[in-house]
């Protein structure tokens, strides 16, 4: 098993009343796919909000990399090589494709105001380099995508709109992706057609791992190597996607009582 | 198609509107003023139905160059044309400084998404300095200017804590405080005038007195000629400034701060750095407008700094199109012009500019000229966006 690339540990967040997640213990490793499973309110989402700086963890740790990203701003938990999409889209929809995209990259653009205002020859070299990056990976995404590059995001289908979030996601070649449930809205074909488009672009591009939070259990069984499944915010099992779907508590958690996860 | 018809195009447009905006200074009575404004509903249908509207606006969009070239030209030309009349010129110069104080809230506004009631009360601090620094002080008044625009970003930074705690409704609340607690400190203070306000020297750049006329031979050119072209070099200026800021990672960042903060903070942006930005920069160009503005009227009070006047601003923007540059410009000329000129409405201003807002809400819910998507490098790339 390759090196750990992120460590939760006892990871707990409470609102008010409410235990979200509770001394979680979750570890990924370095370029794997991992699977994080569990009812509606299992607090899936909730650990991508703590990990990425959106939400300020009640308790616990997250090591990343050798770095601490316990309650770090999610501007930090960025430019630690964490990128993520959202489970309702967010993109700006009155912004260009491009605009969209391109947010992904903040890291690398000079931010500074006599840059931005007097040096345009420096800015145009940058924008043009931004441009022929971002055009690339729209068009390893799918060859239609390019061309829509200077449209407003609004304009687009909701599978090219998950596309360009994902695209937002990978401009950066980040070491880790959340992927927070990318099926969402989408038609079963519309769903296989994206997650091939993500798989061959972490083949051609780099093997960047990936958490994916997903309910569509046939996308889980075909990309995932490892999954872990919570309920009430806690881990209730972890193993392979065989493995899991014979637990007995992951039955119960998802069907009740005497009854099997459909595949 | 040719490439030389787009351009005959916009150049007839622009003589056309300059033509019609001399006209309209000019006119006295109200039955040329009601002539006037009639023409206009007409010749925009006749313009859509000979299928000229597209064509037209497509002709700005390729050779934006033109278009500016073609409106400092067209404003040049209407100083020239309007040159001994004082309150056609005081007009002209106020819609262009309402046009720079425009330009500020659009960054604060149309980019970084900060509602600022406050507009005006940044304009009067920029008047107020000019008073008290041209009264008490030598300092050389082309640096009185800038001083104002440096106070009014200065005090507007004790919103910026408040404002960066707050979003939407509540920044826009606390911007509306900001706005009475300054007119009732004014009007309280006597070493500001108190309600009287205070009387503010003309300007002087380099030994030439702007608020003296110029006689050339028999012909006296109106003081107000010196305004004028000092108001379109700064509106130029404040245009220029704010598209570059539009056209850039700066205004990328501000976009996406406006249309989601989450989104924007997971990608690396920093919101506070950008609202900051945004709003320190639109406060300065208000002060510095209220600067010029100040000195050529020679006078300042807090009664023209009312919540009434930022509310004006405000349509000012949303009438033009939240977040062009452009729409200012129209909307600006429609806003000051319309109730000067119709004297009868003057009673009913506040009257009219509510109507116009409805209107405007219910049927160009994007004003005038809406927004289009960002061009980094407009023109040089032919066909697309970038």
């Amino acid at each position: 098993m390759s090196a750990v690339l992120l460590q939760a540990s006892g990871l707990t967040m409470r609102f008010g009343g409410v235990t979200a997640l509770d001394a979680l213990d979750l570890v990924v490793h370095e370029h794997e796919i991992l699977g994080l499973l569990g009812p509606n309110g299992s607090g899936k989402t909730t650990f991508f909000n703590v990990i990425t700086g959106i939400y300020a963890a009640s308790a616990g740790t997250v090591q990343f990399a050798g770095h601490d990203l316990t309650r770090s701003s999610p501007q930090d938990v960025y430019r630690a090589g964490i990128t993520r999409t959202f489970q309702r889209s967010r993109l700006s929809l009155p912004l260009t494709v491009f605009d969209n995209v391109a947010i992904g990259r903040t890291q690398q653009f000079h931010q500074g105001l006599i840059f931005n205002l007097l040096q345009r020859k420096a800015l145009k070299l940058q924008f043009d380099e931004t441009v022929g990056q971002v055009h690339t990976l729209l068009k390893t995404f799918s060859a239609g995508m390019a061309e829509k590059m200077w449209q407003p995001a609004g304009t687009l289908s909701m599978i090219d709109r998950r596309r360009v979030e994902v695209c937002r996601a990978l401009v950066s070649n980040p070491r880790l992706v959340l992927l927070d449930e990318p099926s969402a809205g989408m038609t079963h074909d519309e769903t296989r057609e994206l997650m091939d488009d993500i798989l061959m672009v972490r083949e051609r591009l780099s093997p960047f791992t990936v958490v994916i939070i997903e309910h569509e259990m046939g996308v889980i069984q075909r990309i995932t190597q490892r999954c872990v499944v919570l309920n009430y915010g806690k881990k209730i099992a972890e193993g392979s996607f065989d493995e899991i779907t014979r637990h007995p508590e992951v039955q119960v958690a998802y069907l009740g009582q005497d009854a099997e996860v459909p595949l | 198609m040719t490439p030389l018809r787009p351009t005959i195009l916009l150049n007839t447009a622009l003589v056309v509107v300059f033509t019609y905006l001399w006209g309209l200074l000019h006119a006295e009575s109200q039955l040329a003023v009601g002539a006037l404004l009639l023409a206009v509903p007409a010749v925009l249908w006749a313009l859509r139905r000979a299928g000229v509207a597209e064509p037209l606006a497509a002709a700005a969009r390729v050779s934006p160059r033109l278009l500016g070239t073609g409106c400092v030209l067209g404003t040049l030309a209407l100083v020239a044309a309007l040159y001994d009349e004082h309150f056609a010129l005081l007009l002209l110069s106020s819609v262009l400084l309402y046009t720079v104080v425009g330009l500020g809230l659009n960054l604060q506004f149309g980019y970084a998404g900060i509602v600022n009631f406050a507009g005006a009360a940044f304009f009067g601090i920029g008047s107020y300095t000019a008073a008290t620094l041209a009264t008490h002080t030598a300092l050389p008044h082309l640096l009185v200017l800038l001083t104002g625009g440096v106070v009014a970003a200065v005090l507007g930074s004790m919103l910026i804590w408040p404002v960066l705690r707050t979003r939407g409704h509540y920044a826009a609340l606390v911007t509306i405080a900001f706005g009475i607690l300054f007119r009732n400190f004014l009007e309280v203070n006597d070493t500001l005038g108190g309600p009287q306000g205070l009387r503010i020297p003309g300007m002087t750049v380099f030994g030439w007195k702007l608020n003296d006329h110029i006689e050339i031979g028999d012909t006296e050119i109106s003081f107000y000629v010196n305004y004028a072209l000092l108001s379109l070099a700064l509106c130029v200026a404040a245009f220029v400034f704010v598209r570059r800021v539009e056209r850039s990672w700066l205004g990328l960042s501000m976009d996406m701060i406006r249309t989601d903060e989450v989104a924007a903070a997971t990608f690396g942006v920093s919101i506070a750095r950008g609202k900051v930005l945004a709003f320190t920069m639109g406060n300065f160009l208000a002060g510095l407008a209220g600067a010029v503005y100040g000195m050529m009227t020679s006078y300042v009070a807090p009664n023209n700094f009312t919540f009434g006047d930022s509310l004006i601003l405000v349509s000012i923007v949303i009438l033009g199109g939240i977040g062009n540059p452009w729409g200012l410009l129209p909307a600006a000329a429609i806003v000051l012009i319309l109730p000067e000129k119709f004297q009868f409405i003057q009673e009913y201003r506040f009257l009219l500019y509510a109507v116009l807002v409805i209107l405007i809400l219910l049927f160009r819910p994007e004003g005038l000229l809406p927004r289009t998507v960002r061009q980094y490098f407009p023109g040089r790339r032919k066909g697309e966006a970038p």
